[in-house]
């Protein structure tokens, strides 16, 4: 360039992995956190072993899976307050259709729902990008659509599934807790193949900053319906998440996912306002945030507070992160 | 100019709601040659522009290229058609690589590299876009579009932001790219940069295309003639004493200079300096004072105005308000004192959603201390002068946003008016406005001085200076390295002094 160099930009040329590494510094962080209580944890209980694994991430998995339907949508700049009450659904219908099936039956019916639940995550795309209607209020209506139906459709918990569809989701598979398969899975098949394509990259762009994606000729609508078909079928798994590790349907059970996904995206290094950020730190996130809770337990404290706890340490890793990130700009 | 013509447009008109953005426009670009797009601001250039690039869709009208008739759903589909555009506000992406952001265009790495090339620069392919320059954005946006190898490239305000060199460097290119036999539709407000590089220029004027001119020798009367239409057809001269309409009378100036010295210093700077931008900046203002400041892009006088406007602590040094030390922590410190910005963004300054009158009325309501409703008799008043006075068009004024740019600046200096100062800081004021308001904002300037303000004006537009400066403080590398009364500061001595080239020569 003309003039004096910018500021810092001069003989600070990373090279490719130490840039990674700075680029996703938050992930790395927030990993190296969850390791750091796992290694509190066996501290605290030496006895800690593969089956406390194994109930962590039970517990954990339908917060992973809704945290990555949220990251999703936020990614390419919306945000989705119908995660929890599409959980609540997904758990009652599949809850109700699985009652008699046997295990082949059930994986089917759940491969059926997940197409139905994407789709109607496209259809809310679809209505904001139509009716230019803020993310945050259509989502908010459609939310109260999905809990409506989930309450009219079983309005005490009821329902079954087989325990073989229950193992796949909450059980282990050889010595690896079953839960991490599915989240693995999830980022490999649904996931990574549209975030390495074109339309992936739309997504981000589109997140990032909506006019010049629009100026560049990305397809805007398209990027942001596809966002919410992928929060829909992550939003799905996390429903079947439910149904296994609970093996009914209850309307009321997916409720509080819809906030607690937004925290674990945010704690997982996701911006707010789009564009940035992954998948891997938010599902670390929701596991720390589940971790957090079960240490919190484990020490007697009234689960009441714990959600206390939770709150603030939300508060307090943003708060800290944005200094951080202020002062690397500053300097 | 050979007989095909690339690009026809007629008749082509858009309107919002009651607001008729384009009444009628027509235009005719030939292949191989590059073409000037002029109007006032308001005229529908930008209305134009986004129908041509598929951004908004006409109304009514036809567009054809090479005779065949085209139309545009989204900017997406304006390539296929042979067109490419670099817009005002650069379309790369800021959380992707500089990589990511071609790929995400379908653009040709190879071309880019080349292009860019072709202007002497190379950029890091890995780097965040949003970590780059702004300048630099530009040109890379001007090399993807060139890579897509369009028919008609379409530059909007390209050069706004870059500095000189590198408009050069663009010149350059946009010549090879004629010689190709390709076309250019160039839009800028500066007419110097369409005489220099355009074959000819259509003007439009209130949403209708008012002459096209070969652009030869004495254009530029012609083509201000054509902008500002039959009522200002002789320009108007900024003082009524001045002879001409480009220069002051220099006794006027030695008047203004003799006085001045006796006048009360408003605003001392003693040091100032932020690392990596100011080393050591020292200043003064008198009351009834204007004083320029003249820079490339970059070198310091973003955070020297930042500094006095309170948005940015300074590492070292004092700055005086009327004798009393101010260290600004915020603007609302340094607003407290009388010193005010005029920022070069308007969108940073107004309430893009709010009327005229209560962008105006903002900043009296700082105080925390006045409590209770708000004095509905004296807002309106004041605001009501401070309209007046700056002769605001106030027909979109129930969203600023709706109003041109040269408009919404009037607002940001009349909200000022309207609150009181003692001095005001002008960054870039007139950047993006068109000829007559700029007049207007002249004018505006030398009154608020003569009414004893003291006013401290960064411009792009080094010819800006001599019309109403008294003073100029050149910049380079965080330094003033020279000072200079205006009368002598034509456009040929502060462009070497600007580059940091005239030191050792003496003033004058």
């Amino acid at each position: 360039m003309t003039g004096p160099p910018a500021p810092g930009a001069a003989g600070r040329r990373p090279i490719a992995a130490l840039r990674a590494v700075r680029r996703s510094a938050w992930t790395v962080a927030i990993v190296g956190l969850l390791g750091a209580l796992l290694a509190v944890e066996k501290l605290v209980h030496p006895t800690l072993n593969v089956f406390d694994m194994q109930s962590l991430v039970d517990g954990a998995l339908p917060l992973c899976l809704a945290a990555m339907a949220q990251t999703a949508v936020v990614l390419s700049g919306g945000i989705d307050l119908s995660v929890g009450p599409m959980m609540s659904l997904v758990n009652v219908v599949s809850a109700l259709l699985m009652t008699h099936a046997t295990n082949g039956q059930a994986v089917l019916i759940a491969l059926g729902l997940m197409a139905v639940a994407a789709a109607a995550g496209a259809l809310t795309g679809a209505v904001i990008v139509a009716t230019g209607v803020p993310d945050i209020i259509v989502t908010l209506a459609t939310g109260f659509v999905w809990g409506g139906l989930a309450l009219h459709i079983m309005p005490i918990p009821g329902g079954a599934a087989p325990a073989g569809f229950a193992a796949l989701m909450t059980g282990e598979l050889g010595s690896v807790p079953s839960g991490l398969v599915v989240i693995l899975a999830a980022l490999a098949i649904l996931w990574e193949p549209v975030h390495r394509s074109p339309a992936g990259l739309a997504l981000y762009a589109v997140g990032s900053n909506r006019a010049a994606a629009y100026l560049s000729g990305v397809a805007v609508g398209r990027a942001r319906v596809t966002a919410y078909a992928m929060g829909g079928a992550f939003a799905a798994l996390g429903g079947f998440a439910l149904t296994a590790s609970t093996t009914n349907g209850n309307a009321a059970a997916g409720t509080s996912y819809t906030l607690t996904s937004v925290a674990a995206t945010v704690l997982g290094g996701v911006s707010l306002a789009g564009g940035r950020g992954g998948m891997i730190g938010p599902v670390a996130a929701a596991l720390l945030l589940t971790l957090i809770n079960t240490l919190l337990t484990f020490e007697g404290v009234d689960p009441n507070f714990s959600l206390v706890v939770q709150g603030a340490i939300v508060v307090l890793v943003v708060m800290v992160a944005g200094l951080v990130l202020v002062r690397r700009r500053g300097a | 100019m050979p007989a095909v013509n690339l690009l026809e447009v007629r008749g082509v008109s858009k309107r919002y709601g009651a607001v008729v953005a384009l009444r009628s426009a027509s235009l005719t670009v030939a292949a191989g040659e590059v073409h000037a797009l002029l109007g006032a601001n308001g005229a529908g250039k930008s209305t134009l522009v986004k129908i041509l690039t598929g951004v908004i869709r006409p109304d009514a009208g036809t567009i054809e290229m090479s005779g065949r008739p085209v139309r545009f759903a989204s900017p997406a589909s304006a390539p296929r058609a042979g067109l490419a555009a670099v817009f005002q506000d650069p379309s790369l992406v800021p959380d992707l690589t500089v990589r990511q952001n071609l790929r995400l265009t379908g653009a040709d790495p190879a071309g880019v590299r080349r292009w860019l090339a072709a202007m002497d620069l190379g950029v890091d392919e890995d780097d965040l876009a949003g970590d780059l320059p702004l300048p630099l954005l530009r040109i890379l946006d001007l090399a993807r579009a060139l890579a897509r190898e369009p028919r008609l490239l379409i530059l909007d305000e390209i050069t706004a932001a870059l500095p000189a060199d590198l408009v050069e460097r663009v010149f350059h290119v946009i010549r090879r790219w004629r010689a190709q036999g390709r076309s250019v539709l160039f839009i800028s407000h500066r007419l110097v940069e369409v005489r220099t590089i355009c074959d000819r220029a259509t003007v439009l004027r209130d949403g209708a295309d008012v002459g096209t001119l070969v652009l030869a020798e004495r254009a530029e009367q012609q083509i201000v003639a054509l902008m500002l239409g039959p009522m200002a057809a002789s320009p108007e001269a900024l003082r009524p004493a001045g002879p001409g309409a480009g220069t002051r009378p220099d006794a006027a100036v030695r008047d203004r200079a003799g006085g001045a010295s006796a006048a009360p210093l408003l605003l001392e700077a003693r040091g100032l300096a932020v690392s990596g931008a100011l080393r050591g900046v020292s200043l003064s203002l008198r009351a009834g004072e204007i004083v320029g400041v003249a820079a490339l892009e970059g070198q310091g006088q973003d955070a020297l105005f930042d500094c006095l406007a309170g948005n940015r602590r300074a590492d070292a040094g004092e700055i005086r308000v009327a004798g009393r030390t101010l260290a600004p922590r915020t603007p609302y410190d340094a607003i407290r004192a009388g010193v005010v910005l005029v920022p070069a963004d308007r969108v940073h300054a107004l309430l893009p959603q709010r009327s005229v009158r209560e962008n105006i009325a903002l900043p009296l309501y700082n105080r925390a201390a006045r409590w209770g409703p708000i004095d509905l008799r004296d807002e309106g008043a004041r605001a009501g002068a401070a309209i007046a006075r700056l002769a605001i068009d106030t027909r979109a004024q129930r969203q600023v946003r709706r109003m041109s740019g040269g408009n919404q600046q009037k607002v940001v200096v009349a909200r000022w008016l309207a609150a009181g100062f003692r001095v005001m800081l002008c960054f870039d004021p007139t950047r993006g406005i068109d000829v007559g308001t700029k007049r207007q904002i002249h004018r505006l300037l030398r009154d608020l001085a003569a009414a004893g303000a003291a006013v401290l004006l960064f411009t792009s537009e080094l010819p800006e200076i001599p019309l109403v400066c008294d003073r100029v403080l050149a910049l380079y590398e965080g330094r003033v390295v020279r000072e200079l009364p205006a009368r002598a500061a034509d456009e040929a001595t502060l462009l070497r002094v600007v580059h940091g080239l005239a030191r050792e020569e003496p003033p004058g």
